[in-house]
């Protein structure tokens, strides 16, 4: 450590900086401040590659479980049952990985490095955004993973590359928007562990309650209704009629809206309470 | 041209008053549940100086600093820094100083190198200038070695330096320093203390604090001295000591029942009454000069008071605030204040 500070480097002078602050961050610095925090959250991947166990791992074996303990019982046979299951691992798959959106950043919060995000002037928003982005690579490992599963086992989506494309693209925009109400439950939650409980309790119901393995007719009243309202369930119907049989539905609509609501909520809910944190 | 890019749009910030101050706060407060960790602080730092906040474990320092950096809620009082308002201008604040906190925060899955390029994107710089950047505040602070080594591997100095260096890429004009030398090797803290200079003497102004008399006499231009939330003294560094002593001599006497006889004597010699240490036959004699011990060892001879140990010392921050209070290290935080003796 040399004792001196460069001659080179000009003196700092207080007034000029106080006259030459900014009072808001642009769209643009928010944007490019998101991507350096996705650059960031990326590199923390490829050093912690655990970080990927679950999205390779998931989809692979809940693929092979669910065609060979349900595909009888449900559909009559494993190749008539994987148009049905595909879609709903896919949607399975993709949630369960953003949960874990919610969990890293409450352990990255309590880490010493978010004290000088805090103190940056940077957007509150950035820190938060940033390894949502990151997790898009997750999503997309977890999606793609599931439908090359799916073939494997014999899986001929009648959508053709391009249906199935679109299906994966519709999954990955949902866990994305999904993972904003994860991010929120990271802000508020006491710890890591109770963000898992807590995320837990609200993915369960959202898939199995769901029409992802089972055809909502063989479910009761009550259940079904649920089940029809379910965003979930939209994603399901909506990547099936694409990956089966390239159909645009409404059902696309409303899984799009349903994540925009999400987004306008748990957004501005994130930033709110990881700022009160501060 | 200055070296962040934060400088390029004006965006006109609001500046209220005209103290003229780095930093100006009054009667801040901050509660954690029934506890009042910050119990009406007021500071006022000047812009160029290095000022010395002062205290023992739990004192308040860190939280004072926090409340300042915005990164605290301040529940009661007000701040301005460089006149501008900390609670209604948080971003503007967030671009005039830069923090080092107690605990290093950097990322340990990134090396030093990425962190500091991470920080320099972050603070709007265009990347290839982060990296030059990056590059020589890695080579100012002795890190070219370690420069790619991830952090988890770093000592404790290294950390700290690292630390330190990445709150100055953007230059702040402000600088917080919370404890910067607190758990360094000696040699590593005598760099340190020259760092901290040369900061001052490029132009910025520093607000660190510290447990240590020394660092803050080494340091500070001036300083305040808290405990329990409160501002108990404030003054130069000159001023403490006169208060203080530069040192102190400590003498057990043989018959506990001679010290009101030696205070007496110490009285006559030095013209200052000593302290009497709760235990028995203990007697701490605050000296502004070392030299002057020999006088008082003569005098207790030839007065006849036998002694069973002698030591010099510098002041402790107990004698500090014995001095400057009345009360020594009790209340609620006597054995944190023991630890760190
Ligand atoms: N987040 C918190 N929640 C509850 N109490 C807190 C919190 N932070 C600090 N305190 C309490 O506030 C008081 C002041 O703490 P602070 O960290 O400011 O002290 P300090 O002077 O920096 O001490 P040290 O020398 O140990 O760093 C302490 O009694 C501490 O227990
Ligand atoms: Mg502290």
């Amino acid at each position: 450590m040399s004792t001196m500070i460069a001659p080179a480097r000009e003196t700092v002078r207080a007034a000029d900086r106080v006259s030459a602050a900014r009072r808001h961050v642009s769209p643009g610095e928010t944007l490019s401040q998101t991507l350096t925090m996705a650059w960031r959250a990326l590199k923390k991947m490829r050093r912690n590659p655990e970080q990927f166990f679950d999205v390779t791992f998931q989809p692979v074996l809940l693929t092979a479980m669910f065609a060979y303990i349900f595909g009888g019982a449900i559909a009559g046979d494993v190749a008539s049952y994987l148009p049905l299951m595909i879609p709903g691992i896919l949607a399975q798959t993709v949630l369960t990985s953003c949960m874990a959106t919610g969990t890293q950043l409450r352990e990255d919060m309590e880490k010493g490095v978010f004290d000088r995000f805090k103190s940056f002037p940077i957007a509150r928003i950035a820190p938060l955004a940033g390894p949502m982005v990151a997790d898009l690579l997750r999503y997309t490992i977890a999606a793609t993973l599931t439908f090359c599963m799916g073939l494997l086992l014999g899986y001929r989506p009648g959508g053709g590359a391009p249906g199935v494309f679109a299906a994966i693209v519709l999954a990955i925009f949902t866990g994305w928007s999904l993972a904003w109400v994860f991010t929120w439950v990271g802000t508020i939650a006491r710890s890591a562990q109770a963000v898992q409980g807590i995320s837990m309790m609200i993915l369960f119901p959202l898939t199995f309650l769901s029409n992802a393995f089972v055809p909502v007719e063989t479910l009761p009243d009550w259940l079904a209704a649920f089940v029809k309202i379910n965003p979930v369930s939209h994603l399901v119907t909506a990547a099936r009629d694409l990956a089966n049989s390239a159909l645009v539905t409404g059902e696309v609509a409303w899984t799009v809206l349903a994540c925009l609501i999400v987004i306008t909520i748990f957004a501005p809910l994130s930033v709110h309470s990881y700022k009160r944190h501060m | 041209m200055s070296i962040t890019e934060l400088d390029r749009a004006g965006g006109g910030a609001v500046v209220s008053g005209g103290t003229g101050l780095a930093v100006h706060a009054e009667g801040l407060v901050k509660t954690f549940g029934e506890h009042r960790a910050v119990d009406g602080i007021d500071l006022d730092v000047r812009p160029g100086e290095i000022f010395g906040v002062l205290g023992p474990n739990g004192a308040g320092k860190t939280t004072t600093l926090r409340m300042l950096a915005t990164l605290l809620k301040i529940d009661a009082g007000r701040a301005e820094i460089f006149g501008v308002d900390v609670v209604g201008n948080p971003h503007v604040i967030r671009q005039l100083v830069g923090v080092t906190g107690q605990y290093a925060s950097v990322d340990e899955h990134l090396t030093a190198r990425e962190n500091l390029w991470l920080f320099g994107r972050l603070l709007g710089i265009a990347s290839p200038r982060a990296r030059r950047i990056a590059t020589e505040l890695l080579e100012q602070f002795g890190l070219e070695e370690a420069a790619n080594k991830p952090i988890a591997q770093f000592s404790g100095g290294m950390r700290r330096r690292l630390d330190l260096a990445a709150s100055l890429i953007s230059r702040p004009p402000l600088i917080f320093l919370d404890e910067p030398t607190t758990g360094l090797d000696p040699r590593t803290r005598g760099q340190m203390w020259d760092t901290i200079r040369g900061l001052v003497a490029d132009g910025c102004t520093v607000l660190l604090t510290t447990q240590y008399l020394d660092e803050a006499d080494q340091l500070a231009d001036r300083v305040a001295v808290i405990d329990l939330g409160r501002k108990v003294a404030e003054g130069t560094p000159d001023e403490l000591k006169t208060a203080v002593g530069n040192s102190t001599l400590q003498l057990l006497l043989a018959e506990p029942g001679e010290v009101p006889a030696a205070a007496e004597v110490v009285r006559r010699v030095l013209g200052s009454d000593p302290v009497l240490s709760p235990e028995r036959g203990r007697l701490n004699v605050a000296l502004d000069q070392a030299d002057l011990a020999a006088d008082v060892l003569i005098a207790l001879r030839t007065a006849g008071v036998s002694i069973t140990s002698v030591s010099v010392a510098k002041p402790s921050l107990d004698e500090v605030f014995l001095a400057l209070t009345g009360h020594g290290a009790d209340g609620d935080d006597e054995n944190s204040r023991e630890e760190n003796r």
